[in-house]
């Protein structure tokens, strides 16, 4: 385990001395490497952490998007890489809000083409340079980016088979009673393994919540 | 063809040929669930292929941010139902990670071994299906037998033949019955005269060979560059799993090889996952002899409920089980991604957490969604009919592309 922080600390070095430019921060969190890059360069370093022989990031694992609604960049957009080679995971991010979009990374690795076009539907993010920008997990014609915090979870319409039209109806959402969210935190201390205040705990496991 | 297209030099080379558009799907019973493929054909030969989904789309990652950690995970069933365990592992061991719970080593054989099950039940479904795809019927019938027998395993465990919920965060629900594990090496010891007998089918068969040898082939780069992995990554040729390379619960203790692919065509994907079950059988095998005894469930930390006979003495238990069920525990800020080698690939959990009680966000990173994308690149060139064949040996489950 120690070995893996060792690399990733390696690693993490000398990404930010060959991306000094372009390497925002990085840092090892539960033992996994995270790099924050500018938006506007994240295709370079993405090339970077393809080719590098210290890196070898042969495989784009996933991309997704993170709305974080009280955060000036709104979202972050988060990219998981994985070297074969290497045996680490690296995982890159970008911040970016709902007019500035991001360059594609889909000529970096092709597998990127449909998690981005996944990003676009699910929270708005438009990405430059992208070959087929289109929705793809919602519905044709489908208004608003549902994964977003503000996007209600009931949607705003629901479809029915319409037995006189023939055929399926879009109508607003209609609920016969209001949406409940049940809300069972605690308004004191919730289910924290430590309970706040309880001095003793410091002789025990770790620090106090 | 208007006077405007024939000058803006759209028209093909011969203006006798033109390209046929097709739709394959949404309802097609080769295309393994909701998939509406848009074709451009020229003849019998694929020339464009543009794979419409999200017609399962359940909003799954956005009903998790309503749900408690615990209330999350039967969604996770229902991602890849033919082999939903593998499921859960994935997000239980992200919670945990997040959590810094151990858990009991009982419990990381159990899962290691439903784990296993679950890869069996999922190969038993795809192997078969297969071929039916390229026309054999008889192993499909075989194989749901064998299947239905799994499931009987998972309904002894958990109450639930499908959606198991059997993984919980800290350990699993319940612990095996008694005699289950006997049953279940009774199973491991008369499984592999069928596989044998279902290989026999298959492995040499003519017809079933002309279908799939040097079909879909994928070189070993391609394959990184769209992110296969799991039997379409090894049928490739690249020797690597997770249960290896990063080893979670108990796999490091486990004595098992991992198959790889010669040609990286349907057949060698069909091959891999052939071989795996036999491995997934050594490695079911080995956990029953070697689990040991002891709890199934964290103890500390209060992720887990208390006793029953607790409950009926002590007010704190009682309050710890009225809290636990309702408001649920509190998982630390941070995020991870943790990834499970799953039956069709790498299975992963984006988990990000602000502190409280429900996950703020949960990126599922289903294996086929990447598969499926690949399937323009793949059959381009082929006819129509290795469409299906490419398809099938990607063992593609709509309800984990979808979410």
């Amino acid at each position: 385990m120690d070995e893996k922080i060792e690399a990733l600390q390696e690693l993490g070095e000398h990404l930010s001395a060959r991306l000094a430019d372009d390497v925002i921060s990085w840092e090892i969190k539960n033992g996994e490497l995270i790099l924050v890059v500018v938006t506007l360069s994240v295709a370079k370093a993405g090339k970077l952490l393809r080719d590098d022989a210290n890196c070898q990031f042969k495989q784009c694992v996933d991309v997704c998007g993170v709305d974080y609604p009280d955060r000036d960049p709104r979202f972050e957009i988060v990219y998981n890489l994985l070297s074969l080679k290497h045996n680490l995971r690296i995982r890159m991010k970008v911040l970016t809000d709902e007019d500035t979009p991001v360059p594609s990374v889909a000529g970096v690795w092709p597998t990127a083409n449909w998690f981005e076009r996944e990003v676009w539907d699910l929270y708005g993010v438009y990405f430059t340079d992208h070959p087929d920008m289109r929705r793809i997990l919602t519905d044709y014609g489908f208004e608003g980016h549902p994964l977003r915090k503000d996007f209600p979870l009931t949607g705003h319409v629901e479809v029915r088979y319409d037995d006189e039209l023939r055929r399926v109806v879009y109508e607003p959402v209609k609920l016969v009673q209001d949406f409940r969210s049940f809300d069972f935190t605690s308004p004191w201390e919730g289910m924290t393994p430590t309970l706040p205040g309880d001095e003793k705990a410091t002789d025990g496991a770790g620090e106090p919540a | 063809m208007s006077a405007e297209a024939l000058a803006s030099g759209t028209k093909p080379e011969d203006p006798t040929i033109k390209t046929l558009t097709m739709n394959f799907g949404p309802q097609h019973p080769a295309a393994h669930g909701v998939l509406r493929m848009v074709m451009e054909m020229d003849g019998e030969v694929v020339e464009r292929l543009d794979p419409h989904i999200g017609l399962l789309h359940r909003g799954t990652e956005k009903l998790i941010e309503y749900k408690t950690y615990l209330q999350a995970i039967p969604y996770f069933d229902r991602l890849d139902y033919v082999a939903p365990m593998c499921q859960e592992h994935a997000f239980v061991l992200g919670a945990e990670k997040l959590l810094g719970v151990e858990v009991p080593l009982r419990a990381q054989y159990i899962r290691v071994l439903f784990a296993e099950i679950s890869r069996l039940l999922n190969h038993l479904l795809n192997v078969p299906a297969y071929a039916l795809d390229v026309g054999a019927m008889t192993p499909m019938l075989w194989a749901f037998e064998e299947r239905e027998k799994l499931m009987e395993f998972y309904e002894a465990v958990c109450g639930a033949r499908l959606h198991a919920a059997y993984y919980r965060v800290g350990g699993v629900h319940q612990d095996m019955p008694a005699g289950l594990a006997d049953r279940i090496g009774e199973w491991v010891d008369q499984a592999p005269k069928f596989m044998t007998d279902m290989e026999t089918l298959l492995v040499d068969n003519r017809i079933f060979k002309q279908r799939s040898v040097d079909i879909g082939i994928i070189s070993p780069e391609d394959a990184l560059a769209w992110g296969c992995t799991g039997p379409v990554l090894r049928g490739s040729g690249i020797p690597w799993d997770l249960r290896k390379a990063q080893p979670y619960d108990v796999y490091e203790r486990m004595d098992f090889d991992i198959p790889i692919g010669k040609n990286g065509d349907c057949y060698s994907r069909f091959l891999v996952r052939v071989e795996e079950m036999k491995q997934s059988l050594k490695i079911v095998k080995q956990c029953l002899e070697e689990m040991p005894g002891g709890p199934v469930m964290a103890t500390e930390g209060k992720i887990g409920p208390p006793k029953r006979g607790e409950m009926k003495r002590s007010m704190e238990s009682l309050i710890h089980h009225f809290k636990l069920y309702t408001e649920g525990f509190h998982v630390p800020e941070g995020e991870t991604y943790t990834a499970v080698e799953a039956p069709k690939g790498e299975f992963g959990v984006y988990l990000v957490s602000d502190g409280g009680n429900r996950p703020y966000r949960c990126k599922i990173r289903a294996p086929g969604f990447a598969h499926l994308q690949a399937m323009d690149h793949v059959c381009k060139g082929h006819m129509l009919a290795d469409s299906v064949a490419v398809l099938g040996a990607m063992d593609i489950v709509f309800g984990e592309i979808d979410r």
